[in-house]
């Protein structure tokens, strides 16, 4: 009843390729951007910002870069881990040789950096696929973190070998570092985010984007239509790694504060994946909701057995933690293999045919 | 600084010939040990284009039940028995639960099904046997102990016994699956179905059966793997770590090959042994086993994108 496409009429291409051609979607987005800008951040706690909503968006983030990859050009890819170490480094490295730079131009331009990695371990796409890629992808995963352990420029030569974020300012406010505000965090990470989503709603829509879809579907027939594979590859492991360094350089720069080499080794690479897959490959919300599914569960399931009284010690609940997100991620698999995404896109069309059945 | 890459290697390798035996056999040791995990890859992959990455968490869990089950005083050999039983109990209940739901869905979708798995095995191991390190119970199986000392060139190369006792059964359960494989009616089976999963569905070959039968015998394997590696570094779920050494592998030898497997799993373990001894700890501080295998195979693949032994890729559109 509330979702009737009926009736909304475009007169004009300019109106028919619009973002969101259906009234209802615009009107929904706009509600969950005021919850995000305006009564999150004025209802949450402490422990909701670093729990949830800071990770669910960097995670977001990083999904995101990754279903550019695997999800639009079909490029799978087990090294998101470590390219978002990449961002995270060069971020470290350019506030630290450059304290006057503007934080957030450097978490922006850190992205550069993990671009310019991504492609060169881009490169073997040319000649390989599907799992020989993603093996092959596996090496930048283990070589890149083994250098994060074994270059000691890269962390300042400090005894740790872990990275310390700086107390940063803009205009005397400070953004990262232990000194920083969670709220401030939140609306780095808010901006950062939104604005790179509306960047890839419009990249996957245009010509790179179909360019992308083309290869992924069947690569020697894009090739046959004049589809240049290695700029079409190339792009797509640039654009992608772009992104998901930038969420890297967040990850550390507005969560976590500090990072040691094997915070990005694989696990992280496969939370990610889950999150892509999980939200659906080839989507663009898809990612937001993996995220919050994947981030939020283990908060839930940690809360869970106190809510209830269930006396359980803590490690005896990460292990269930672990193996309940294993058995879901089997589940969801089962139930729907195109992920949330596609749940979604079931719900709406029942709900433009509500109440009738067909 | 190009001398102490191209020359002086090369000159130690001379100088001391012994050492150099002894990191060969090392590198063959740990060879074989991956050539196993890749097996069990290469068995699921061929019969279901499955790629298994709960491979690596079966050897775990093997060793753990093995041990888990002694330590609640059940005599060894009878253990080894059981630990089978629960091997088939998990490929059945794989085959029953993940797999046949997923029946015909894209690869991916099935990969991440196995990291499912993983998952879920990692939690509920460590819910059951408790993931602090564990001694494998070498003894008990009659694992010999001790070692050969031998003089080659007045130098001096050990053997450990338990080395050699791995080789040996790595070597007979290789022959046994390849004759397996060649010589029965379900080793045929599950080659048809590699071959042609339409064709061999076809002439009556039943795909559930086979799928089981798989992952029982890379359940088999992955206990064999368990017990020469826990013998070696102890039970934890550190093990783990090996079952990614097993990928290069896969993609050095070719996805589909049983020759590759062992042939690829040989070559990593001795190269990655030289590099980390002779290059890797002099000049780039070490620690080089993690990357190299990865970096060899993708340096390989290049080349042939099929790997050394792999089906070759026919493309159409």
């Amino acid at each position: 009843m509330l979702y009737r496409t009926a009736g909304q009429f475009k007169t004009s291409y300019a109106a028919d390729q619009a973002l969101f051609p259906v009234r209802q979607d615009a009107v929904l987005l706009a509600v969950i951007a005021a919850f995000a800008w305006v009564i999150f951040p004025l209802i949450a706690s402490e422990f909701t910002f670093q729990a949830i909503l800071i990770p669910v968006l960097i995670f977001s983030l990083a999904a995101l870069g990754l279903n550019i990859l695997t999800g639009f050009a079909g490029q799978l890819s087990l090294g998101t881990g470590a390219f978002m170490g990449v961002g995270a480094y060069a971020c470290y490295k350019m506030v630290t040789l450059m304290p006057w730079m503007n934080p957030i131009v450097a978490i922006l331009l850190s992205g550069v950096f993990s671009a310019g990695v991504g492609v060169v371990f881009g490169i073997p796409s040319l000649r390989i696929k599907g799992f020989y890629l993603a093996i092959a992808t596996l090496a930048a995963q283990f070589f890149l973190v083994w250098l994060f352990e074994k270059w000691a420029w890269l962390y300042n030569n400090n005894a740790s070998g872990a990275i310390q974020v700086p107390n940063l300012d803009i205009f005397g406010l400070y953004v990262t570092g232990p000194q920083a505000a969670s709220v401030t965090e939140y609306y780095i990470v808010l901006f950062v985010v939104s604005l790179l989503t509306y960047l890839c709603i419009n990249l996957t829509r245009g010509n790179l984007g179909r360019t992308w879809k083309a290869t992924r579907d069947m690569d020697i027939a894009a090739e046959l239509i004049g589809i240049n594979l290695m700029r079409s590859k190339l792009t797509a492991f640039a654009i992608s790694s772009y992104i998901v360094g930038v969420a890297g350089a967040l990850y550390v720069f507005a969560w976590k504060g500090a990072a040691e080499p094997n915070v990005f080794d694989i696990p992280l690479s496969f939370q990610v994946l889950f999150i892509a897959i999980i939200g659906g490959l080839g989507s663009i919300m898809g990612n937001f909701l993996g995220a919050i599914l994947i981030v939020g569960l283990p908060v839930v399931l940690n809360l869970l057995p106190a809510a209830l009284g269930i006396p359980l010690d803590s490690a005896m609940i990460e292990h269930l933690n672990i193996m309940i997100v294993g058995s879901l991620i089997v589940f969801f698999l089962i139930v729907e293999p195109h992920g949330l995404n596609a749940l979604w896109r079931l719900i709406r069309e029942k709900l433009i045919l509500w109440p009738f059945p067909h | 600084m190009l001398n102490d890459i191209f020359i002086n290697p090369f000159v130690d390798m001379w100088q001391a010939p012994d050492f150099l035996l002894q990191v060969l056999w090392e590198g063959l040791v740990s060879g074989i040990l991956y050539a196993l995990i890749a097996l069990g890859f290469v068995l699921i992959f061929r019969s279901s284009r499955i790629f298994n990455f709960a491979q690596g968490i079966m050897v775990v869990f093997a060793a753990l039940t093995l041990v888990g089950l002694h330590a609640y005083g059940i005599p060894a050999w009878i253990a080894v028995a059981l630990t089978l039983g629960v091997m088939f109990v998990l490929a059945v209940s794989i085959e029953r639960v993940v797999l046949r739901p997923l029946v015909g869905q894209p690869d991916i979708i099935l990969f991440m099904a196995t990291i499912g798995i993983t998952l879920f095995l990692i939690g509920f191991g460590e819910i059951i046997f408790g993931g602090e390190n564990k001694v494998m119970i070498s003894e008990e199986l009659g694992i010999p102990t001790g070692d050969t000392v031998l003089e080659p060139w007045g130098g001096l190369l050990i053997l450990q016994h338990l080395d050699i006792t791995v080789v040996v059964v790595a070597a007979l359960l290789v022959g046994a699956l390849l004759a397996f494989l060649n010589y029965t009616q379900m080793g045929r089976a599950i080659r048809a179905l590699g071959d042609d999963h339409q064709a061999a569905l076809s002439v009556g070959i039943s795909l559930q059966t086979v799928w089981v039968l798989v992952w029982f015998i890379a359940g088999i394997i992955a206990l064999v793997t368990g017990i020469a590696w826990g013998a070696r570094a102890g039970v934890s779920f550190a093990l783990e770590v090996i079952a990614y050494k097993a990928l290069p592998v896969l993609m050095l030898g070719g996805l589909e090959s049983i020759t590759g497997a062992i042939v690829g799993g040989l070559m990593i373990g001795l190269l990655e042994k030289l590099f980390e001894i002779y290059w890797g700890q002099p000049l780039l501080g070490g620690n080089t086993e993690t990357w190299f295998a990865f970096v060899l195979a993708l340096v390989v693949l290049l080349f042939r994108p099929q790997g050394l032994f792999g089906e070759r890729i026919i493309e159409r559109v």
